[in-house]
């Protein structure tokens, strides 16, 4: 008797996240501190090289593996390598952070690579079950990862929030699935393909693509469903805040794209005309709610909203162009961030200003490695010529222009001229104002205490401080964190590198256009 | 001999690299040599011009994002090649001030220095529309950087409203200029290309070439500044590093006027027709309060700031006087590279009178400089009877063509224009009057110019007067150029 024929080499960069789970969370569970700390992050590194590797290999096949429920194509693994590399980013600057440690390493890691896992299966979903299974299984390893911070009431606060609105986020997704089931009659994403084609004024139908916008637009923070991004990258470990930043947007474009562009395609007009309506909306919320900013996680967090807006208007070009506009802009954003998500995540660790813009005052004469890397990654979110941010702006606004949408293309443009207000102002902060005085007693006076429901206690302070750490785990002084500056630098040379030299960047969005066979 | 443009574009920038990576010491003299090189290049690309033909020369055509439609495509022709003389020369006279005169942070100043020579000579040879928006858009960054952190205490703030004024301009003109390309293959029915070539051919519809053609005249309006859209100039001009400013006044304002006659004259020549009273209007105004507020100003770097949004209307009103003969459009090319060549050495001469007055740089301080400092007195004359057009300076011949041309084809605004001219030597005079002459100054303790100093200010007051003498040298490199382009929108 043998069983289903199993596509083993398309499933082989999932089945190398599960096995990296495995092994991280067992490990995670040695008593040696040496084996906790240094070899659960570099086996987590392993496990995702090995799946980049896997991917790449699989590069250029087209088919749909378990019985048509995941589709494996050069979108899926363009975006699956977007994943990786943010995941990787991720283990690189958590690897000395507090979080891992109060977490517990083995937990952590494996939470992080389970959320990849869920990543994966939503972009390469092809039926509405495994969008939901996918969408779940990204969310609920970032709901515990938001908190992993225990020492700190907001990162406790942010796990919870992220909690409760993302769970009204899959509830109304989930209805919204149910309801194109209905009007469907199957959960293939063919079966909705045909409706969209045939029945595209049918109630049922249209409440369901509402309610699936409406869900999708949480978790890739559109406006107006955009309300726990600030709050919850700013209390999440920075680490983490660059990883949701990063790659949940990734996931969440991906889906949309996916959905959209391909399944529903056929009901282009009904759609459109509402997400060029939320594009807009997300463009002026997100520019203008960045301006009064002094968290850089919440500058980010708004500015995050900003980009989805641009992404977003992408989407709605449903040509080629459009995906690839799209797609190029995904990769060229997940450069941008990283580099200043690294940069944040060291200066909070070195000054004790937390994520505050003041921690970067006198970075340009102290720290050219540091203050560099954030520079052009403000530059190029700002969308400043020489670096990739420029031309992802232009792809967008070529696509735009070449589909009747030139009025959206200058509203991105206008946003972008808001943007410089905020990223200038962070570029000034690095380069203009003079250092601030040494931080020590900012440290001590301004780290949070442990709070009571993490465990925290005025003995558990006392504890701290006999060990040499300020209460709550923050250490003022010059850290020597050589991984944190290379993830940093490596993003921030390749933003500027396909700032002049887009063409590889471009290929790898051709091919994930070229994908998507419905334009053929 | 071949000339590669890409070596005379990037070498400034190289060694802006190099600067920064330089040992300390070392800085000034990279960036001397960095600003050398190309400036013998262009003398090599000048003698080396074949001023009978036409087209481009010394192309450079690769290959650059065939996916978008972009190519890297460079080239010299009698529209730019002055300007880019122009460019590299201010930049070695600026570098050679830097030399002797190092700043704070060299090796920064040196890297900001060189990445703006680069992005300015960039944004004059691109032959292709993205590769000149992004190099237009490009020079803004090193001068965001300049007035920001040399700019002493207001100098962030001026730098942020500088650049969001200048970049909402450059950003709605990226937008058109992806606009244009789309539109243009639409109708061609064929592949997407930014090339200016292909693109003079495109048959926009009307409405359409309209607002394109808004969207880059805001955006080279804003930077020139013309009047409506001056408001980020004071503030710049007053924080801005002196030889930046040099740069900055003498080049960039520069490539908004070229804007104009490289790609909104040839692109959009039926909306340039129709726009013609309005930009007339504007450059108006611009002469009229540009000198107004000139000899009402006491702050010396204002007095030049609104001398330039003065002499930038001269120079747009030449561009836009589109008569037949292309007079008009020959005078402002002539009196582009006029004002580049008299504003820099000014702003040599603003920091060479505040070493002589206490640092300061207030007009009222100033007075009876000249006594102890003839030579200095005598190089600022003669760069200030440049400046308002004395018969016999290159500047003369300038004017008068750009008031020629107007005349013969919208004679009452030039009648209104020729008071400008009058204007000028009002406020050119007070300035000189006010700082040399007079009573002795209270702050004042002159001396003259030294050895180091002068090597900067004669060599620039010899091309002035070079200039002078023999005008027709940049006249008649462009005249072929200029007539094709003006001709393009006079005989549509």
């Amino acid at each position: 008797m043998s069983g289903p024929k199993i596509d083993w080499a398309a499933l082989s960069p999932l089945i190398a996240l599960v096995g990296g789970i495995c092994v991280v969370l067992l490990l995670g569970l040695a008593r040696s501190a040496f084996l906790r700390r240094h070899v659960v992050p570099f086996l987590t590194l392993v496990a995702l090289g090995a799946s980049a590797g896997l991917a790449i290999w699989q590069w250029d096949t087209h088919t749909l593996i378990v019985s048509h429920a995941l589709s494996v194509d050069d979108l899926t693994w363009t975006l699956t390598l977007v994943f990786l590399a943010a995941a990787a980013a991720a283990v690189l600057l958590s690897w000395r952070s507090t979080a891992t440690a109060e977490a517990g390493e083995g937990e952590f890691f494996a939470l992080l690579l389970s959320s990849v896992l869920g990543m994966v299966v939503l972009v390469a979903a092809h039926d509405l079950i495994v969008l939901f299974i996918g969408f779940e299984l990204l969310s609920i390893p970032l709901y515990v990862l938001c908190a992993t911070q225990m020492r700190r009431e907001q990162s406790l606060e942010s796990g919870l929030k992220y909690l409760i609105i993302g769970s009204v986020g899959s509830a109304t997704l989930l209805y919204g699935l149910a309801l194109l089931y209905g009007a469907g009659g199957g959960t293939g994403f063919d079966a909705v393909a045909k409706v969209a084609s045939t029945h595209s004024d049918d109630v049922l139908f249209l409440t369901g693509c509402a309610l699936v916008i409406v869900g999708l637009a949480f978790k890739a923070s559109v406006a107006p469903f955009h309300q726990w991004t600030p709050d919850v990258y700013e209390g999440a470990p920075t680490p983490i805040t660059g990883f949701m930043a990063v790659a949940t947007k990734a996931a969440a474009f991906g889906v949309l794209i996916r959905f959209f562009d391909v399944t529903l395609i056929d009901a282009s007009s009904t759609w459109a005309p509402a997400l060029a309506t939320l594009a807009v909306i997300t463009i002026v919320v997100g520019n203008v709610g960045a301006i009064g900013q002094s968290s850089l996680k919440r500058l980010l967090a708004f500015s995050s909203v900003a980009q989805a807006g641009y992404m977003l208007a992408g989407v709605i070009v449903t040509t080629r162009l459009g995906v690839q506009a799209t797609v190029f802009y995904l990769l060229v954003y997940v450069l941008m961030n990283l580099a200043a998500f690294a940069v944040i995540s060291l200066r909070e660790r070195e000054t004790g200003l937390g994520d505050d813009i003041s921690s970067l005052h006198g970075l340009g004469a102290e720290r050219p490695w540091l203050a560099w890397p954030m520079t052009i990654s403000m530059l190029a979110l700002a969308g400043i010529p020489a670096t990739a941010g420029f031309f992802g702006k232009l792809y967008l606004i070529e696509a735009l222009a070449g589909n009747g949408w030139t009025w959206l293309a200058i509203v991105i443009v206008l946003g972008s001229a808001v943007s410089l207000a905020y990223y200038l102002r962070v570029v000034a902060a690095i380069w203009m104002r003079p250092k601030p005085e040494p931080a020590g007693a900012v440290a001590l006076a301004g780290a949070p205490q442990r709070p009571v429901i993490a465990g925290g206690s005025a003995e558990a302070d006392a504890e701290d401080i006999a060990a040499g750490r300020t209460p709550g785990g923050a250490v003022a002084r010059t850290l020597r964190q050589p991984e944190v500056v290379f993830v940093a630098v490596i993003c921030a040379a390749a933003t500027v590198a396909f700032g002049i030299y887009p063409g590889p960047l471009l290929d790898v969005a051709r091919d994930a256009g070229n994908a998507l066979t419905s334009f053929l | 001999m071949t000339i590669h443009l890409t070596i005379l574009v990037f070498w400034p920038l190289a060694f802006g690299l190099l600067s920064a990576a330089a040992p300390r010491g070392a800085a000034g003299f990279t960036m001397l040599i960095g600003a050398l090189i190309p400036l013998v290049y262009t003398v090599i690309m000048v003698a080396d011009f074949h001023t009978a033909s036409v087209g481009l020369q010394h192309v450079t055509n690769d290959k650059w994002i065939p996916q978008l439609g972009i190519r890297y495509k460079l080239g010299v022709d009698g529209l730019n090649l002055w300007l880019i003389a122009l460019t590299t020369a201010v930049s070695f006279a600026v570098a050679i001030w830097l030399w002797v005169r190092p700043p704070a942070r060299p090796s920064l100043f040196a890297f900001h220095f060189g990445l703006a020579e680069t992005a300015v000579l960039g944004a004059f040879v691109s032959q292709d529309l993205a590769l000149f928006v992004l190099f237009f858009d490009l020079m803004l960054v090193p001068f965001y950087f300049l007035v920001g952190q040399w700019g002493g205490p207001n100098g962030a703030r001026a730098a942020l409203k500088m650049v969001i004024y200048t970049l909402v301009g450059s950003l709605l003109m990226l937008a058109a200029a992806v606009a244009t390309a789309v539109f243009a293959a639409d109708q061609a029915g064929g592949h997407i290309s930014f090339a200016l070539s292909d693109l003079q051919h495109a048959a926009l519809g009307h409405g359409t070439e309209r607002w394109l053609f808004i969207l880059f005249a805001l955006a080279f309006l804003i930077k020139m500044p013309s009047f409506p859209f001056q408001g980020w100039m004071p503030d710049a001009y007053r924080t801005m590093p002196l030889p930046a400013l040099a740069l900055f006044s003498g080049v960039v304002s520069k490539v908004a006027a070229y804007g104009f006659l490289r790609i909104a004259l040839p692109l959009f020549p039926d909306a340039a027709h129709q726009f013609q009273v309005v930009l007339l209007l504007f450059a108006l105004v611009s002469i009229i309060y540009g000198s107004l507020m000139a000899f009402t100003q006491t702050n010396v770097r204002l007095i030049l700031g609104y001398s330039s949004v003065a002499q930038l209307g001269f120079i747009l009103l030449g561009i836009f006087a589109l008569d037949p003969e292309a007079r008009g459009a020959q005078g402002a090319l002539l009196q582009a590279v006029n004002h580049g060549l008299v504003v820099a050495p000014l702003f040599f001469v603003i920091a060479l009178l505040a070493e002589r007055a206490g640092g300061s740089e207030d007009i009222r301080d100033y007075g009876g400089i000249a006594f102890r400092a003839p030579v200095l007195a005598a190089l600022f004359l003669v760069v200030a009877l440049a400046t308002l057009a004395m018969p016999g300076s290159a500047n003369f011949a300038g004017e008068f063509l750009i008031l020629l041309g107007t005349f013969s084809s919208k004679m009452a605004i030039a009648f209104v224009a020729s008071i400008g001219v009058v204007m000028a030597s009002v406020y050119a005079l007070r300035m000189y009057i006010r700082s040399m002459h007079n009573r002795v100054g209270e702050k004042v303790s002159s001396f003259e110019l030294s050895v180091r100093d002068g090597l900067v200010l004669v060599p620039l007051v010899l091309a002035i007067v070079a200039f002078a003498v023999y005008p027709q040298l940049a006249l008649d490199a462009g005249q072929n150029a200029v007539k094709s382009t003006v001709q393009a929108v006079t005989q549509r």
